[in-house]
């Protein structure tokens, strides 16, 4: 892989006022003002608060009624119960429980009860639209870039202060532009580009905004691109943005959400934005990934590691089990079966990813290749859920968090990898690259 | 705690301190006192008995990285941690410990600390002494809005001040 930095920080940044990029843009909307610069402290007008059932209203309710005001605009608040979703027991009843009392007791407009992960769930619905600022009590939340949204994570008592005041504070962001060029080959996807970038740009990017482009990004469909802005998390970013275009507006458009044309040309970074730092990334250099335990950053090229035995296989969450995700698992488990000794759990991001699954033929060749199928929500991904693992296994996953007990045990290993390569790591039983199952596909076909 | 000077023993840990090390999903469902027994399980099992009140962390790179959840830096506060330094934090931890009034803040002197070390912390004159080695390091000054929301006692408190001064108005 071919990383090329320009380092632009300069005093051009606090020199020259009008050029801006797509975060600053955003954030000046969003706060009332014509312009902001990079490390000025803005208070914003938050367009859309989002939050699941273990961050939202079992930790909102206590101090709302404390502070005796009720939600500042309900038809303006997503709740998603994804995390504890079904209920194992009687505390994570509990939980789904307060959640639901606490959407119609608030008057929450937009409930989403196990209907799937939130990240997904907000473009599944039509929530999306360039330009918004999108505070979510999540880590994730950062997914809404995608769509040319300023969407951050939030812990709790920001968000219950969003939910009192609609309003927030956030420290204007640098601006890293990543450019991702070239065709990617085959098998090699948007997730493989973001462990390359962790590892490459490392998890320490706090508080700057991520901007993706570049001609491997303007062919990407809208579900690869989320994964860009999803793991922007993983680098430590505020948030990860990409220019809207005609792709995302088809999109929302097509998911009963609102856009126009305006949109693409007002929500785009001026050609002289000041940007920190300009990187390419040659997508067609690129081989796909994985990263070892116990950190997404700590990724290499899959050869690397070809032959690591594996125990668990899993495709899920949000960044890993949308439909397109399901495809590539699918591409590589038609007609073959997974290995003895190893179990392949697969938990769709959402019930409609699920309906479409089962309606093209997906799911059939999924469980045809022995998957298990479990509900859709964050579940092993967050610790949560069905799937955790023992002391001293080995998962290779579709998920964006490999962090030390992150599973289950401590002592259990999580590798990550895109569906394609967990699938193919799922046939074999040890960690493989799938271009080799894939090419000797078409070597029969 | 502001103004008076605190003394505590050093925990130190090294760079990427995550928040599922800090606050395990598995203990998610608990109370927070029920959480916080389990902070740090993965790298230092005994770290929750040991911490006493006024006890201080110090850490490296990126500490708080991960997830959104609060009850990363609530389970630090619940132990009586008076303060985290680190060499860099995640930005949503580096807002929920303001947020809770855990003082944050960044300390770059590498091997400045040992695990066991007594320090002295006094925020408002912005110094950091280890006791043992008889060093003193200044502190940098938190931005004023949170140095504001701390001085209010955390976000909630400011907010029902707000609340508060409006329903006096109305």
């Amino acid at each position: 892989m071919r990383i090329v930095v320009t380092d632009a920080r300069s005093e051009e940044i606090r020199t020259v006022p009008k050029p801006a990029t797509l975060a600053q843009k955003i954030l000046a909307r969003a706060a009332g003002q014509s312009h902001v610069t990079p490390g000025d402290i803005v208070t914003v007008r938050v367009d859309l608060a989002m939050a699941h059932d273990s961050s939202g209203p079992r930790r909102w309710q206590a101090r709302l009624e404390a502070l005796g005001t009720g939600l500042w605009d309900p038809s303006r608040v997503v709740i998603v119960s994804d995390h504890y979703v079904p209920a194992v027991d009687a505390e994570s009843a509990a939980i789904l429980k307060t959640t639901r009392d606490f959407a119609r007791d608030y008057g929450v407009k937009h409930f989403y009860d196990m209907r799937g992960i939130c990240h997904v769930i907000l473009p599944e619905h039509g929530h999306l639209r360039p330009g918004l600022f999108i505070a979510g009590g999540d880590s994730h939340t950062t997914n809404a870039g995608a769509f040319g949204c300023y969407a951050a994570g939030f812990g709790a008592t920001d968000m219950t202060a969003i939910a009192a005041t609609g309003e927030t504070w956030t420290t204007v962001p640098h601006t890293i532009r990543v450019n991702i060029e070239g065709k990617p080959g085959g098998c090699v996807t948007s997730k493989d580009m973001m462990l390359a970038l962790c590892r490459e740009l490392g998890m320490g990017n706090h508080f700057k905004a991520i901007e993706f482009g570049g001609a491997a990004v303007r062919a990407m469909d809208m579900e690869a691109r989320t994964v860009l802005a999803n793991m922007t998390a993983e680098l430590g970013g505020e948030v990860g943005l990409v220019e809207p275009d005609e792709t995302t507006l088809a999109h929302i458009r097509a998911h009963g959400g609102t856009a126009d044309d305006t949109d693409i040309t007002r929500w785009r970074s001026d050609h002289d934005a000041p940007y920190e730092r300009v990187l390419t990334l040659d997508a067609a250099a690129l081989a796909p990934q994985v990263a070892a335990p116990h950190s997404p950053a700590n990724s290499a090229d899959v050869t690397v590691h070809a032959g690591v035995a594996i125990d668990q296989a899993y495709i899920g969450a949000c960044v890993g089990a949308k439909l397109s995700d399901l495809h590539m698992a699918a591409a590589v488990l038609r007609g073959r079966s997974v290995a003895d000794g190893v179990r392949l759990l697969v938990a769709p991001a959402s019930a409609k990813v699920t309906d479409a699954a089962a309606r093209d033929g997906t799911l059939a060749i999924l469980t045809g290749a022995g998957a298990v199928m479990l509900p859709s929500g964050c579940g092993a991904c967050a610790g949560l859920g069905a799937g955790l693992l023992a002391e001293g296994e080995v998962c290779l996953s579709s998920t964006n968090r490999n962090f030390k007990g992150r599973m289950g045990h401590k002592d259990a290993e999580v590798w990550l990898g895109s569906p394609f390569t967990v699938a193919a790591s799922a046939v074999t039983g040890k960690i493989t690259d799938p271009r080799s199952l894939l090419a000797e596909r078409s070597r029969a076909a | 705690m502001s103004g008076a000077t605190q003394t505590g023993r050093a925990f130190v840990y090294g760079d990427g301190i995550d928040t599922d090390v800090l606050a395990p999903g598995h203990a998610m469902k608990l109370g927070p006192d029920g959480l916080a027994r389990h902070c740090l399980e993965a790298i230092d099992p005994e770290f929750a008995s040991n911490v006493r009140p006024g006890d201080l962390v110090f850490a490296g790179a990126d500490f708080g990285i991960g997830s959104s959840r609060e009850q990363a830096a609530i389970s630090l506060k619940k132990l009586g941690v008076a303060a985290v330094f680190a060499r860099s934090f995640a930005r949503i931890f580096y807002r929920n410990a303001i947020n809770i009034g855990l003082p944050a803040l960044i300390f770059p002197h590498d091997g400045a600390v040992s695990a066991g070390d007594r320090i002295s912390l006094d925020l408002a004159a912005g110094r950091v002494t280890n006791i043992t080695t008889g060093k003193a390091y200044p502190v940098s000054p938190m931005p004023e809005h949170l140095r504001n929301m701390i001085e209010a006692g955390g976000l909630m408190e400011s907010l029902k001040a707000r609340f508060g001064a409006r329903e006096a108005v109305s």
